[in-house]
C-alpha cells in the first residue's frame, strides 16, 4: 500500500509538484495543552455539514418545491421510500447539531482569543460562515411546507420588512411576492439547495486554508506559562495524529445522529393553510429563540422608533461589533489580557441562555 | 504522544495486526452499515400504475379523416389515427427505437418519429429508419358516441 502510494505521489509529484503541496498539509501542528478539547469542534462542525450535504443530495431526488407538492413529497419520503425517514430524520437533527457545535465553536475561539492577530480574517470568515449556516436554517426550515415553518417564514420576512430603506424590497425579495407563497417555498429552495451551498464552499474554503496557513492558535494563557517556563510548548503533528482523533469524534457523532434519528424521527406535522390561522405555542426554532423573546419584551414603540426597527438594529449592530472584535479587541494581539472581552463574551451567552429559557419555560 | 501506524522497518508486531484487523473489520462493518440504507434509499418505491385495459380516447366526430390524436392510455401515450379512408386505428405511440413520442403525418399517411426519423406504417409495421419493431396495436370500439381503445389480450 505505502509503496503504492508512494509511486502515485511520485507521478503527480513530477508532474505538477505535488509534494509542496503535501508538505503544505503536513507542515501543521496542533498544540498540546489543558484546552486542546476545543480544536475538535471546527471539524466536528465540518463533518457535520458533510453530512448535510450528503443526505441533502439524497432528499432532492424526491422532494418537490412547490406549494402542491412539497409537503406531499416529503410524506412520500417518510413513508414510502425505503429509509427515507432515516435520512430525512439525520438530515434534520444534523442541522441542529451542527448549528449547536457551530454556536460552541464560535465561542471557544471568542474565550481563548484566538481571533487576535493575525487570525482576524480566520475569524471574519468563520462568522460569515455562521451567518450563512443560519441561513441554512432559516431556509431549510420551509421546505416541507407545514404549517410551523409556513408561520415561522411569514414572521421571519415579515421582520425583514421593517429593515430601514431597504425593507420593503427585500421583503419582495426574500418571498417572490408580497405574501408567503409557492413562489416563496421555489426561491427558499433554490437558496438552500444552491445560493448558499455555492457560498459555503467558498467561505469554507476560504476558513480551512486560513487555518492550514496559520496553524492553531494557542491561548494567551498558555502562552503566558510557556514565556515564564512554567509549561513546555508540546504539539502533534496534524496529519495523521490529530485527524484520527478527530475521525473517532467523527464516528462517535455517527452513532449519536443514527440513535436521535432512530429513537426521535423529526415530525412533519401538518400541511400549511396559507389562509388559515397560526396555532398556539408558535415559536421559532431553537437558534432563534433569543432574538424573538427579546422582540417580544420590547414595548410597541420606543421614541417615535419602531420596536421591530428597535430590535433589528440593536441586533444588527450586536453582531457587527461581534464579527470585529479582532479588531475592537486589538490589545489581545500583543499578548495583553483583556478582560472586557471576556465579560463581555459572558454576558452574550448568559444573554442568549436567558432569553432561551424564558422563551421555552 | 502517540505514535501513528506502522514501524517502517522490521516486522509489524503481532499485537499492532490484531488491533489494525479488529479497526478494519469494524470500518467495513461501518461503510456497509452506512451504505445500505442509502443504495436502498436510491432505488424508488413502486409506483402503483392504473391497470386499466381499456380508455376512452375521444368522441365520435372529434377526429376528423386523416388526422389523429394522442392521449393517455395508463403512464404512457398512445395515438389514435382516422385514416383517409374514414377507419380508427390505434397504438402505442412510445417509438420502439428510443422511446419519443410519434406522430401522424397526413402529408405521408405514415406514422412519424420525429427524433430519429423513424417511419410506420398504418398497421404500425417499422418501414423506413432505425425502429427494430413494429408499433403495438390496440383495438377500437366505437360505443355511442365513445371511441374506446383496448389492449389486446
Amino acid at each position: 500500500m505505502a509503496r503504492i502510494y508512494r509511486r502515485i505521489m511520485g507521478w503527480l509529484d513530477e508532474r505538477f509538484g505535488a509534494g509542496s503541496i503535501e508538505q503544505f498539509l503536513r507542515h501543521k501542528t496542533v498544540p498540546v495543552h489543558r484546552h486542546t478539547i476545543w480544536y475538535y469542534l471546527g471539524g466536528m462542525t465540518l463533518f457535520l455539514f458533510i453530512v448535510q450535504v450528503l443526505t441533502g443530495i439524497l432528499l432532492l431526488l424526491y422532494y418537490r418545491p412547490t406549494a402542491d407538492g412539497a409537503f406531499e413529497s416529503v410524506q412520500f419520503i417518510m413513508t414510502q421510500v425505503k429509509f427515507g425517514w432515516l435520512i430525512r430524520s439525520i438530515h434534520s437533527w444534523s442541522a441542529n447539531l451542527m448549528i449547536f457545535t457551530a454556536f460552541l465553536h464560535m465561542f471557544s475561539v471568542y474565550f481563548l482569543k484566538a481571533y487576535r492577530k493575525p487570525r482576524e480574517l480566520t475569524w471574519i470568515s468563520g462568522m460569515l460562515l455562521f451567518f450563512i449556516v443560519l441561513g441554512f436554517g432559516f431556509s431549510g426550515y420551509l421546505l416541507p411546507w407545514n404549517t410551523l415553518s409556513f408561520f415561522a417564514t411569514k414572521v421571519g420576512t415579515d421582520m425583514a420588512g421593517f429593515m430601514p430603506v431597504f425593507g420593503k424590497w427585500i421583503l419582495v425579495f426574500l418571498r417572490g411576492g408580497k405574501e408567503v407563497t409557492g413562489a416563496t417555498l421555489t426561491r427558499f429552495f433554490g437558496f438552500h439547495v444552491a445560493v448558499l451551498p455555492g457560498l459555503a464552499t467558498l467561505l469554507l474554503a476560504t476558513h480551512l486554508l486560513l487555518v492550514q496557513r496559520l496553524g492553531m492558535s494557542v491561548p494567551p494563557s498558555i502562552e503566558k506559562k510557556i514565556e515564564e517556563g512554567k509549561e513546555t510548548a508540546l504539539s502533534m503533528p496534524f496529519f495523521p495524529n490529530f485527524l484520527l482523533r478527530d475521525i473517532m469524534g467523527w464516528y462517535g457523532a455517527l452513532g449519536v445522529l443514527g440513535a436521535l434519528a432512530a429513537i426521535f424521527p423529526w415530525e412533519l406535522g401538518t400541511k400549511a393553510n396559507p389562509f388559515g390561522s397560526a396555532p398556539a405555542g408558535i415559536r421559532p426554532e431553537w437558534y432563534f429563540l433569543f432574538m424573538y423573546q427579546t422582540l417580544k419584551y420590547l414595548p410597541a414603540k420606543v421614541l417615535f422608533i419602531n420596536s421591530e426597527l428597535l430590535g433589528l438594529l440593536g441586533f444588527g449592530l450586536a453582531g457587527l461589533v461581534w464579527v470585529l472584535v479582532p479588531f475592537l479587541d486589538y490589545k489581545a494581539g500583543f499578548g495583553r489580557l483583556t478582560r472586557f472581552f471576556t465579560g463581555l463574551g459572558i454576558f452574550v451567552i448568559g444573554f442568549i441562555v436567558m432569553m432561551s429559557w424564558l422563551a421555552v419555560r | 504522544m502517540v505514535d501513528s501506524g506502522h514501524r517502517e522497518s522490521g516486522a509489524p508486531d503481532p499485537g499492532r495486526r490484531w488491533v489494525d484487523l479488529l479497526l478494519g473489520t469494524g470500518l467495513v462493518a461501518t461503510i456497509i452499515a452506512f451504505l445500505y440504507p442509502a443504495i436502498r434509499y436510491v432505488i424508488p418505491p413502486p409506483v402503483t400504475e392504473s391497470a386499466d385495459r381499456s380508455v376512452v380516447a375521444a368522441k365520435v366526430g372529434e377526429i376528423k379523416d386523416n388526422t389523429a390524436k394522442v392521449f393517455r392510455f395508463g403512464s404512457e401515450p398512445a395515438i389514435l389515427i382516422r385514416t383517409a379512408e374514414g377507419q380508427y386505428r390505434a397504438f402505442t405511440a412510445v417509438c420502439t427505437h428510443l422511446g419519443c413520442t410519434v406522430q401522424y403525418r397526413a402529408d405521408l399517411h405514415e406514422i412519424w418519429c420525429p427524433c430519429h426519423n423513424g417511419i410506420y406504417n398504418l398497421q404500425g409495421r417499422n418501414i423506413s429508419g432505425p425502429p427494430p419493431r413494429p408499433l403495438t396495436e390496440y383495438t377500437v370500439h366505437v360505443q355511442g358516441d365513445q371511441i374506446v381503445v383496448a389492449r389486446n389480450s
